[in-house]
């Protein structure tokens, strides 16, 4: 039996950046907001202090905070006549749970996308023409640009104190940031962090061979900080335990630290966890949707929210598959081309340079999830790709993010995983390691998509979601002149052994590699292209709003969370000052 | 039933009460691993999810994997066996955090999708001290826990490099299962039963908690941050 409850104004799914975002923007409009989480509630003094919250075990890796595979996972193929198979413990990415969601356990890096990024297809095509773009790299604008949203980066970049160095004040550039950064409307909220002895010496490599390195932006605070929501940041204390972690510090900008504190004084604003949404309930003749269905995780018992407004915040994997369950808008079908739920679904490709560095101390467990030192010369198309086989590129940075010895202890190649000679080289290297990371984009190409799975189900014996993924040309050219790049930068430092680890063979979900997934619900200018419009509405329902990075049409070479909380501030300013008033679609087909 | 001569009976107790860090880094000197600390309570630790058989099959295959050296006295030393048995008998044993719904496809061992097997780990690490244990009788005479050390060498060589089949099980992901777990056992924070006396840590330089370095990310660029290693259970 599905119990009735009482409607509300807004309903939002998944509790997240996105959805405290947005959650704290609606209610502050006066709206009364449900938000549904299908993990738990937690207290961050509780659960994350010390000294049990620096357990590597537990957190990273038996992944106490992330979602768990028993309740939902999803499936992979990589070529479409493969069949599928599950992902049966989570390994490339780490999809979260519970209140803050991924948000409680990232790392902080917050990068802005490139102005390109933006405007990829246009872009592209007025530097090379439109005959460089092949015809199965389905590519296209965001249809809302770096301008539209730079005040909402601004915003973002409040909200979390971030510690950065501008590299780009309105048009004027400035030394020591990134040149190649979109015009920002001012400088950071916090200076730079302290960067570590390996971060030097990359800062001085690059610097040498021509490049232009800068320190990552990040949202661990360099100082304590108070955010225009009145939320109190604590100092970072550099230890090594952001990702995959809590921060007992509280230095770390999480939905918790920057958003909870305002939303509970909130009249408007509840939540309900453990509440495990199954569909959006949808009235297709009237294209609007009446509310969401969901499954209390605790007692098993169905409720149906109704609600005037539904926001789907449940990331990449939960906002592609609610849309396919609940049939709004068309599925996408690889084959035809036809359809657009699932479409565009990209990750992202980060090959590795590991480096040793004999005379080295690098002191690698004093870190924090955004220490890194960056070079963007080769990002996006920050370089003439005229002559190349590929188009994309990204970031190379050196990070101190962690030197946690279960995960982190590489050998130099040719060493074997264990006995006498793989202890003596741990034992050398440890200390005096480092790795430069690429950080790649994913132009999304024709068959990496995502549908309903037909075989395997989820706890409630609903379909997972199935990834059709795999590294395409374009992503392996790319990712290869990446590391020579990294490299090149490796042999600047004087590194006793510069190690690229290329990316072979078939993608795999093993591995980690990055919790940067995006596509699925593309916004894009009409409807026959995208499942939302530029303000994140669906174009079936003009009720339902859709966050994250699953909006974004490809991926950048860059962290996607400070873009996926500008448009979701960008859409509750439409949301707000436009829907509100005239409850319809706003853009017209 | 374990096997605990060896770098016992060698090592040396010498405590260090190094808690000035400063001091430490700027000597130079290498801290050493506490013998006789590793050694004390090993004697009585029972098993909750293994048999002895089992438990001496791990001891030599942890052995293998982390011989006693002038770096560290040995896995089983260290408490890996203690810890693996351990996670077993935990609700990581009992496959925690585990998707184990059908159909399971033959494809076990394609490394991209991670393992396939329909057994939670604790099952799944006794089949395959089963499996090899024949395979090792049905090729040596002898149980993997009583083949010589170059013997067993080269056995887990040839298990690591998917040269040996085994019927009922991916060998490789046996194999993998048994490494990581090893490694998580020697590496992890002694309260899990591992890592005795922080060995590893020591080891490689790693200081444990309590991790606040907001002055010594400056202090110590370019110069080696020493100190006594300190776990979670340091701070209870
Ligand atoms: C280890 C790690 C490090 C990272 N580091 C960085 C970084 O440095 N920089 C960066 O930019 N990004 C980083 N990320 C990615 C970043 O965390 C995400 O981009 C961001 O948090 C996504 O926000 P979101 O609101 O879209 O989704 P989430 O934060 O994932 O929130 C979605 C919420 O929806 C809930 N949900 C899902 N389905 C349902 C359902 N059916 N019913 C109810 N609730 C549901 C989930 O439980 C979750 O709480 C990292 C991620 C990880 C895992
Ligand atoms: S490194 Fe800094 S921000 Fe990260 S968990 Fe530690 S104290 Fe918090």
């Amino acid at each position: 039996m599905v119990q009735v409850l009482k409607s509300t104004d807004a309903v939002i799914v998944g509790l997240g950046w996105t959805g405290a975002i947005m959650a704290r923007e609606l209610s502050r409009a006066g709206l009364k907001v449900i938000a549904l989480e299908r993990g738990p509630d937690r207290d961050a003094a509780e659960s994350f202090a010390l000294p049990q919250i620096r357990d590597e075990l537990r957190y990273s890796v038996r992944q106490e905070l992330m979602q768990d595979p028993k309740v939902e996972t999803v499936t992979l193929r990589h070529r479409l006549d493969d069949e599928a198979r599950p992902v049966r413990r989570f390994g490339s990415f780490l999809p979260g749970d519970g209140v803050g969601g991924m948000g409680t356990h990232w790392n902080g890096n917050t990068f802005r996308f490139l102005p390109s990024d933006h405007r990829l297809r246009s872009h592209l095509t007025e530097r090379y023409g439109a005959a460089r773009i092949p015809d199965d790299m389905t590519i296209q604008d965001w249809d809302v640009t770096y301008e539209d949203l730079e005040p909402h980066y601004s915003r973002f970049e409040a909200l979390c104190g971030v510690s950065g160095k501008a590299g780009n004040i309105a048009g004027k550039i400035q030394p020591g940031g990134n040149p190649f950064e979109g015009p920002r409307s001012g400088e950071y909220p916090n200076r730079p962090l302290t960067p570590s002895h390996a971060n030097e010496l990359f800062r001085h490599a690059a610097t040498e061979i021509g490049l232009h390195p800068f320190p990552a932006p990040a949202s661990n605070a360099s100082a304590p900080y108070v955010n225009p929501e009145g939320a109190s940041l604590g100092a970072c204390q550099y230890c090594g335990h952001c990702d995959r972690f809590g921060c007992e510090a509280n230095a770390k900008a999480t939905p918790m630290s920057t958003l909870v504190p305002a939303l509970r004084q909130t009249a408007g604003f509840s939540k309900v966890t453990n509440a495990y949404v199954t569909r959006v309930l949808y009235d297709a003749k009237g294209k609007r949707a009446t509310g969401v269905r969901y499954v209390d995780l605790r007692s098993g018992e169905t409720y149906d929210q109704p609600a005037d407004i539904v926001v789907l915040s449940a990331w990449v994997f939960g906002n592609t598959r609610l849309m396919l369950m609940s049939g709004i808008g068309e599925p996408y079908d690889p084959r035809s081309g036809k359809g657009v739920v699932g479409k565009n679904y990209c990750y992202q490709i980060q090959p590795t340079v590991q480096l040793f560095l004999k005379d080295e101390e690098l002191n690698p467990f004093m870190g924090a999830g955004g220490l890194g030192m960056v070079v963007d010369d080769f990002n996006g198309d920050n370089f003439d790709h005229a002559k190349l086989g590929f188009f994309g590129g990204g970031y190379i940075s050196l990070n101190s993010t962690n030197g946690r010895p279960i995960s982190f202890r590489p050998t130099p190649p040719g060493t074997p995983a264990w006995g006498t000679k793989w202890k003596q080289e741990t034992a050398q290297w440890y200390r005096r390691t480092a790795s430069v990371l690429c950080e790649g984009t994913n132009y999304a190409s024709r068959t990496n998509a995502l549908d309903l799975d037909p075989t395997y189900r989820d706890m409630l014996g609903q379909p997972l979601l199935r990834m059709t993924y795999n590294f395409t040309p374009n992503d392996r050219a790319m990712a290869d002149f990446l590391l020579g790049k990294a490299a090149e930068i490796g042999r600047a430092m004087n590194a006793t052994v510069v190690a690229p680890q290329p990316r072979k063979g078939d993608f795999n979900v093993v591995s980690y590699q990055s919790s940067h997934n995006t596509g699925g619900t593309i916004m894009g200018r009409t409807p026959s292209d995208s499942v939302v419009n530029r303000y994140l509405q669906s174009w079936d329902a003009h009720n339902v709003f859709v966050l994250g990075s699953s909006v974004f049409p490809q991926n950048a070479g860059y962290n996607p969370t400070a873009a996926a909380a500008a448009t979701t501030y960008w859409c509750a300013d439409a949301l707000v000052k436009k829907y509100l008033k005239d409850p319809a679609p706003l853009v017209s087909q | 039933m374990l096997d605990r001569r060896g770098f016992m009976v060698s090592g040396g107790a010498f405590a260090l009460a190094q808690t000035d860090a400063a001091a430490a880094a700027d000597s130079g000197t290498n801290i050493k691993h506490d013998g006789a600390e590793a050694s004390k309570n090993t004697a009585a630790d029972p098993l909750y999810a293994l048999t002895p058989g089992e438990a001496e099959f791990l001891t030599a295959v942890v052995d293998a994997f982390i011989p006693a050296d002038d770096l560290s006295p040995s896995g089983s030393e260290c408490g890996v066996v203690v810890f693996i048995d351990r996670q077993l008998a935990g609700a990581y044993g009992a496959g925690a955090r585990l998707y184990q719904e059908g159909p399971f496809q033959p494809g076990n061992g394609q490394s991209q999708f991670g393992p396939q097997s329909p057994l939670a780990p604790l099952q799944f690490i006794q089949l395959g001290i089963a499996e090899l244990d024949a395979w090792s009788m049905a090729n040596s005479n002898v149980p993997v826990r009583q083949l010589a050390k170059p013997e067993l060498n080269t056995l887990l060589q040839n298990l690591e490099a998917g040269k040996i089949a085994l019927p009922r099980i991916d060998a490789r992901a046996f194999f993998s299962a048994l490494l990581q777990l090893t490694m998580e056992g020697f590496f992890s924070d002694p309260i899990y039963g591992g890592n005795r006396d922080k060995a590893s840590w020591r080891m490689i330089g790693y200081p444990g908690l309590p991790a606040t370095y907001a002055k010594a990310i400056k202090q110590y660029r370019g110069r080696r941050y020493q100190a006594e290693p300190k776990s979670i259970a340091d701070f209870l």
